[in-house]
């Protein structure tokens, strides 16, 4: 499928409603991307199910502060760069990137790099959602080595990051980012087709892409937009879904710790108290104490009327909003999967329950 | 004594105001010179109020001017534009996603340049002094007379900018320059497009600040003259010849200061009903809450904040249907005194609702042909649409008083839920010149920051004071000054707890 330049936005919202209320906004990303359509250049959106076992794919992404890419926008050469130093590394050139992360603006940046060097998007990710870390990636947990991983900023610097522990490529790879001004882009989890297949959360690009364009539609038709996504995903793998609250947000408490944003959002209606706590993502909600949804499962926050997600960092008082929960495919909710990025790797005492 | 003057795109309206309130007013069209329209509003007002032109202590007007100048495309210059961050930022240039027409207004006169800092306040590269000459060289060479210069991450600081601002004026001597830092705000791109609209306007903002003092002259007022920004404070009129864009929203802030100021309180909800939609909002503090998303004027994202309004679709000409049971969206609008029912016309409106109900008196009640269900049905449809909506944009439990203002405010006579009381008050229909007379100036301060338990306290203080000073420095009283908005929103995915902290103060004239 190629990529339309009037695709891009449906898919920057379908991303943000993945994204969870993290994963960085992905306007610039989005902007990035029509800037290359716009000059002519084109992007092939590839199934992953056709792949050819054979092939070498890299995703690629950028990771650091949404917050400074606002001010820092990129030059557009370092994912290309970081990509350059994982080819080198391995002696081979990509066939293909891929997202690593289809929630938020790492939808976006292999989009970018597609376009740029001609090679096609693998129309997959890592995460089926928006985590904050490297190691939380279904490639790892089917056993994809996250190193090499290639990282550059705008200057042209480069590094190249080997080591057989995830966590440490994620510590790593952190440090460097601050050092290079807050944003850094990279590339890692290089895998063959057959890996991809096997490891990957498939067709998230499109989900994301249809996802923002019902939003859309629904709007300018006047139709219920939360009537018309259930009825869509009900057709995919994040076949349930459902509306776990609907009130006005009455609180919003947010502190840092460690580089990320903590906190929780407390939404009110006559009936009760949905009170959502995020790092960085929503991880939990539970209406007067009883936990209604639980990561991995997706919990969106999205405006009452147009169903536009509200990312964490745009939360405000006031806010008329419906607390949409999504189940995540299976892939993503293996006990190997929950151990990388259940609750316990969130430090909740809580177990996983699936959305019903 | 002071006087409010609104500049609209319709209307202008004068007001006198004293420490007891509105003396006296007038509401004149705008007319094309801006200048006399103002002159004959304030002669008028100023007979109104029965007082003397020397008791006038200073002048506040508000105006659209510029947003509509931008929404037309008119009067806008073509602009050279710097942007200060090579290596960073070239994926995205300069008017990325703007209108092709108003591309056309400011040409595509754009040079990337090396210079710009990162979050933490390093270089991200020296600033490339000879690509800068470069640019206004060729600025020169194109008769450019005005220049929109941005730096990466500078209303951290603004250094870069204003030496890239020496080095054009020393080749172009009289180009008009506007700075990003200026204009406040994280975001690049939006703070930039602002910028350069900014730039486009420096010739309209020149002729509509001289008429604004040419007016003054003429009536013998030699008082100091402000103009409301954005936030409902006031500029200097100096300032806004250079910063127009701070003006864009001022109009609905405006409106709404002087409503609660009109009603002698704070805190309140404010519903303005005009012809074909009611407009809900919230006052904290005498300010509006601010809506989260980013103005786009003329089709261009900015950096400015609105006043968080809702638009419902109710007003004195909403077409009454299905017995009562359904009122708007639909309305005969300006038609009202031709179409309405208590007018002779043949449209039944919330108005005939309100006139037939008994509980307003204008036109003729016998003319209108509605039974009482439908009076009835229509009326509870109304109240259902108020309460329910001015329930949505409370963001607290406590009750506030509902201050009902605007041409369609006849409409309401009943409590309303979750409200503690619904006033009407006096002189509401030049609220938006009362707002700008009311208004006091500001000062206000944005970085990123490191907040620790042992940094914490004396950053907050060193900001907080800084606001104040900025405050007093656009002519605040010292002792009057003081913090109405702390802002902390911690930088997520980086370590060190880096915090983007805005600090607001506010302080009044000396009068």
């Amino acid at each position: 499928m190629e990529l339309r330049f009037e695709d891009v936005d449906d898919l920057c919202t379908g991303a943000a409603f993945l994204g969870a209320g993290g994963g960085g906004d992905p306007y610039i990303g989005g902007l990035m991307v029509k800037q290359e359509l716009a000059a002519g250049r084109k992007i092939e959106i590839i199934d992953p199910d056709g792949l050819d076992d054979a092939k070498l794919i890299i995703p690629t992404a950028m990771m650091g502060a949404p917050t400074v890419l606002l001010e820092k926008i990129p030059s557009g050469e370092e994912p290309i760069r970081a990509l350059r130093v994982v080819e080198k590394e391995l002696g081979r050139q990509a066939d293909a990137t891929m997202p690593t992360e289809v929630g938020g603006i790492n939808s976006t940046i292999p989009l970018f790099v597609g376009a740029r060097l001609g090679i096609p998007v693998v129309d997959a990710d890592g995460q089926g959602r928006a985590f904050p870390e490297l190691q939380m990636e279904t490639f790892a947990i089917e056993g994809v080595k996250g190193c090499p991983l290639g990282i550059s900023d705008e200057k042209g610097d480069t590094s190249l990051v080997m080591t057989d522990d995830n966590h440490r490529m994620e510590w790593i790879a952190r440090g460097i980012t601050i050092r290079f001004g807050g944003t850094a882009y990279f590339a890692n989890y290089p895998m063959s087709g057959a890996e991809v297949k096997r490891s990957a959360v498939k067709h998230t690009l499109t989900l994301a892409r249809r996802i923002g364009e019902i939003i859309r539609n629904s709007r300018s038709r006047k139709l219920d937009p939360i009537d018309e996504l259930f009825t869509f995903l009900a057709t995919t793998s994040y076949a349930v879904a459902r509306v776990i609250f609907d009130g006005k947000i009455t609180d919003v408490d947010r502190r840092t710790s460690e580089g990320f944003t903590l906190g929780s959002v407390s939404i009110d209606n006559p009936s009760g108290r949905c009170i959502i706590e995020f790092q960085n993502e929503n991880l939990i909600a539970r209406v007067d104490g009883e936990v209604l949804a639980i990561v991995p499962d997706i919990i969106s926050i999205l405006d009452a009327e147009t169903a536009m997600p509200i990312t964490n960092e745009t939360l405000r008082y006031g806010q008329r909003v419906k607390v949409m929960a999504v189940r995540v495919p299976p892939i993503m909710r293996s006990e190997a999967a929950l151990k990388q990025f259940g609750p316990e790797a969130f430090g909740m005492s809580e177990a996983y329950r699936a959305l019903e | 004594m002071k006087i409010g003057v609104d500049v609209g795109g319709t209307n202008t309206d004068a007001v006198v105001l004293g420490a007891n309130g509105v003396r006296g007013w007038c509401k004149t069209p705008t007319t094309a010179d801006v200048y006399s329209g103002i002159v004959a509003a304030i002669t008028q007002a100023i007979s109104d109020a029965r007082v003397d032109r020397t008791d006038v202590d200073c002048v506040m007007i508000g105006t659209t001017q510029f947003t509509n100048a931008v929404i037309q495309r008119k009067s806008l210059l073509p602009v050279g534009i710097i942007r200060l961050a090579l290596p960073a930022t070239s994926a995205i240039p300069p008017l990325t996603d703007w209108p092709d027409d108003l591309i056309n207004e400011v040409g595509r006169n754009a040079y990337l340049v090396g210079g710009g800092y990162e979050f933490d306040g390093r270089e991200i590269a020296p600033l490339d002094e000879m690509a800068v000459l470069k640019a206004a060289r060729a600025f020169r060479q194109s008769s450019i007379q005005t220049v929109a210069i941005t730096s990466v991450f500078s209303p951290m600081n603004g250094e870069m900018e204003r030496r890239t601002a020496e080095i054009v004026r020393n080749e172009v001597p009289d180009i008009a320059v506007s700075l990003s830092c200026e204009l406040g705000q994280f975001g690049l791109l939006p703070r930039e497009n602002s910028t350069i609209i900014n730039a486009a306007l420096s010739q309209l903002s020149d002729h509509v600040v001289q008429a604004f003092r040419r007016a003054l002259h003429e009536l013998g007022l030699d008082v100091p003259l402000f103009i409301s920004q954005n936030d409902g404070t006031l500029m200097r009129a100096d300032d806004v010849q250079r910063y127009p864009v701070l003006t864009f929203a001022s109009g609905p802030t405006n409106s709404m200061r002087g409503a609660v100021y009109l009603a002698g309180i704070q805190d309140a909800m404010v519903v303005d009903i005009g012809g074909t939609t009611s407009d809900i909002g919230m006052l904290r503090n005498g300010f509006p809450r601010q809506s989260t998303n980013f103005v786009d004027v003329g089709g261009v994202k900015t950096n400015f904040r609105m006043p968080d309004v809702l638009a419902v679709g109710l007003g004195g000409g909403s077409l009454v249907r299905d017995e009562g049971r359904r009122v708007g969206p639909e309305s005969v609008g300006y038609e009202l005194t031709n179409r309405a029912q208590c007018f002779g016309g043949d449209t039944l409106t919330a108005t005939d609702i309100a006139v037939a109900g008994g509980w307003a008196s204008i036109g003729d009640r016998s003319l209108v042909q509605a039974d009482k269900a439908t009076i009835k049905a229509a009326r509870a449809s109304m109240r259902q649409m108020l309460d329910v909506n001015v329930e949505r944009m409370k963001t607290e439990a406590a009750d506030l008083p509902l201050l009902v203002v605007g041409g369609g405010s006849i409409l309401v006579d009943w409590p309303v839920q979750s409200v503690s009381e619904v006033l009407r008050p006096e002189y509401s229909s030049v609220a938006n010149a009362v707002g700008a007379a009311i208004a006091q100036v500001s000062g206000e301060v944005e970085r990123v920051v490191t907040l620790n338990e042992a940094t914490r306290g004396s950053v907050l203080d060193d900001a907080r004071q800084e606001a104040k000073d900025k405050a007093i420095g656009a002519g605040a009283t010292a002792a009057s000054v003081e913090i109405i908005e702390v802002e902390q929103v911690p930088i997520s995915y980086l370590p060190g707890n880096p915090t983007r902290l805005r600090v607001k103060a506010v302080g009044d004239l000396p009068i």
